[in-house]
């Protein structure tokens, strides 16, 4: 007990509530199902004096069809997305990345929020506070420099979450009440190349659903990721892929990578693929691209060169499964 | 220090307690309930010693807050027993040697309990599947499959028998 610090906890029961107890609390955290926050708090790593408490909030719960399209509640747990039919069968990637997300437990009320809006990590980061104090902390947390790379004054640590690669090839957008109100941008718009500060929300900016356009459900996607232990570790490197298939010809192949930089992203470049057959060439220069495109340090126990190989082999057989699949 | 209310239900029974904002429901239930039957392993979602039964799914008790179950129906390994005789789990456990040094032995039994609350009849796959947030450093895990599909079995024999 003494280890967590001293905070008072809030369980609004609205979206609206919620955003207000934020602007109002000292030091404020969202705690969703809190298998991220938690285990920070209890490292030391957050020091919040105020949880928002997110689980009573019933209008962030749940999946519903948005005009074809999916809207999925910013508090839905991992387990229902993974398992929930529609979403499997118009958003494949999502369903599949949702359901490799840490261990089952986890999955039970680990929430999509929390997923998107998941601190970057690091070998010297993630860390319990004595580790980090015997190594003089590190530039991300209460330190001077960097052990990543300690010329610089850039932190590298890695965004390691499963869903959002997933959500990005299926052009999903989220919807984000803040204390100027409400708006809604493309997934990709809330992220920054930054591992100090991958958030490009503004503060108490809470994620009340993620959007599923119609225009790409049912187009074939799946996501892979690699780990140490097949079972509950985060992604060493993941890659989700979207692609259409034409008669012998890709007509649509949308590729994004988690966990091999600070933001989950698209891999640019690949509509020099769509309009022709896919051959082994094709697929050997989608490898290549990707591989430049991630840019992993050492922020894992395993080595960044290990990690860039992988990625690039990863979407290379995700492309070439899903051409295959659909011939 | 701020302190709330809490009304829950703890394998079945009713309590209020004003418990700290920021106690863990692991130290609630150790601690106050004075039910030491979950354990704490790790620093933190690591390991599933923790794994209690939050209305009706799984869940670490280590990293939920003790507040966020208020009007929750949590249920403990001590929850399992019935006039003092073990359930098929718990004796599937302690027979087929799924519990060794013990420790991991509460955690495993919740998250097959979950388990077998939505998938009646697993096969390897499923209990592999849905154990896999569940760590052991003595059984090696087989025994504990066995364990598992020897709680089905005896479960099942006893139904038919019925
Ligand atoms: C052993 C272990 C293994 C793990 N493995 C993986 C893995 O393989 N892949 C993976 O992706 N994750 C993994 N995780 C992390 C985590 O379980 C998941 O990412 C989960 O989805 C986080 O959701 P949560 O609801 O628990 O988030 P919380 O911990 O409650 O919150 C995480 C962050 O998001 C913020 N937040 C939460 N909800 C919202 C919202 N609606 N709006 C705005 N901000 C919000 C919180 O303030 C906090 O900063 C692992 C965790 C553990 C302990
Ligand atoms: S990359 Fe560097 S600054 Fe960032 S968490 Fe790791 S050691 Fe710290
Ligand atoms: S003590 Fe909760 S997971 Fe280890
Ligand atoms: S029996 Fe010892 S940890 Fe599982």
């Amino acid at each position: 007990m003494e280890y967590l610090p001293n905070f008072k906890t809030h369980r609004p029961s609205t979206a609206a509530e919620a955003v207000k107890f934020f602007a109002e609390s000292d030091e404020p955290r969202y705690l969703a199902g809190g298998t991220d926050l938690v285990v920070n708090v209890r490292r030391g790593i957050e020091t919040p004096q105020t949880m928002i408490d997110l689980t009573g909030v019933e209008e962030m719960t749940g999946i519903s069809d948005a005009g074809g399209g999916l809207r999925i509640g910013g508090a839905t747990v991992l387990r229902e997305i993974a398992e929930s039919p529609i979403v499997r069968e118009r958003y494949a990637a999502v369903a599949e990345a949702a359901g490799e997300v840490a261990g089952p437990t986890h999955r039970d009320y680990g929430t999509l929020g929390g997923n998107l809006f998941l601190d970057t990590r690091c070998l010297y980061y993630n860390q319990s506070e004595w580790w980090r104090a015997s190594n003089d902390y590190c530039l991300k947390k209460a330190g001077e420099v960097c052990h990543v790379a300690p010329s610089g004054k850039r932190c590298f640590a890695a965004f390691s979450g499963d869903v959002a690669p997933a959500l990005l090839v299926h052009e999903a957008e989220v919807e984000l009440a803040g204390p100027g109100g409400t708006r809604r941008v493309p997934l990709q718009d809330i992220y920054r190349n930054d591992g100090l500060d991958h958030l490009a929300t503004q503060p108490g900016e809470l994620l009340v659903a993620v959007y599923l356009p119609a225009s790409t459900a049912g187009i074939p996607s799946t996501y892979v990721k690699s780990r140490v232990r097949g079972s509950i570790d985060f992604p060493l490197a993941g890659v989700a892929v979207r692609l259409q298939r034409d008669g012998a010809d890709v007509s649509d192949l949308v590729v994004a990578l988690t966990a091999v930089n600070p933001y989950p992203h698209f891999v640019k470049g690949m509509d020099a693929h769509v309009g022709k057959p896919l051959d082994d060439e094709a697929l050997d220069a989608i490898r290549d691209t990707v591989r430049t495109q991630a840019k992993p340090m050492q922020t894992t126990t395993v080595a960044p060169w290990y990690r860039r190989r992988v990625v690039g082999a990863l979407a290379r057989r995700l492309v070439s499964k899903l051409y295959e699949a659909q011939g | 220090m701020s302190k709330s209310m809490l009304s829950l239900t703890v394998n079945g029974r009713t309590r209020d307690d004003v418990v700290p904002d920021n106690m863990l429901l692991v130290d609630y239930l150790r601690e106050v309930v004075g039910a030491t039957g979950t354990k704490v392993g790790c620093d933190g979602g690591e390991c599933g010693a923790c794994t209690v039964i939050v209305d009706g799914k799984a869940r670490h008790a280590c990293l939920t807050l003790a507040v966020s179950c208020n009007g929750k129906a949590v249920e403990t390994v001590e929850s399992l027993e019935r006039n003092g005789r073990m359930s098929a789990l718990q004796r599937a456990f302690n027979e087929k040697l799924g519990a060794q040094c013990g420790f991991c032995t509460p955690g495993m039994i919740m998250a097959s309990e979950a388990l077998l609350r939505h998938t009646p009849n697993p096969n390897d796959d499923d209990i592999r599947r849905e154990l896999a947030a569940n760590i052991c450093r003595c059984t090696g895990y087989v025994k504990i499959i066995e364990s598992v599909h020897a709680a089905v079995a005896e479960t099942s024999a006893k139904e038919a028998a019925e």
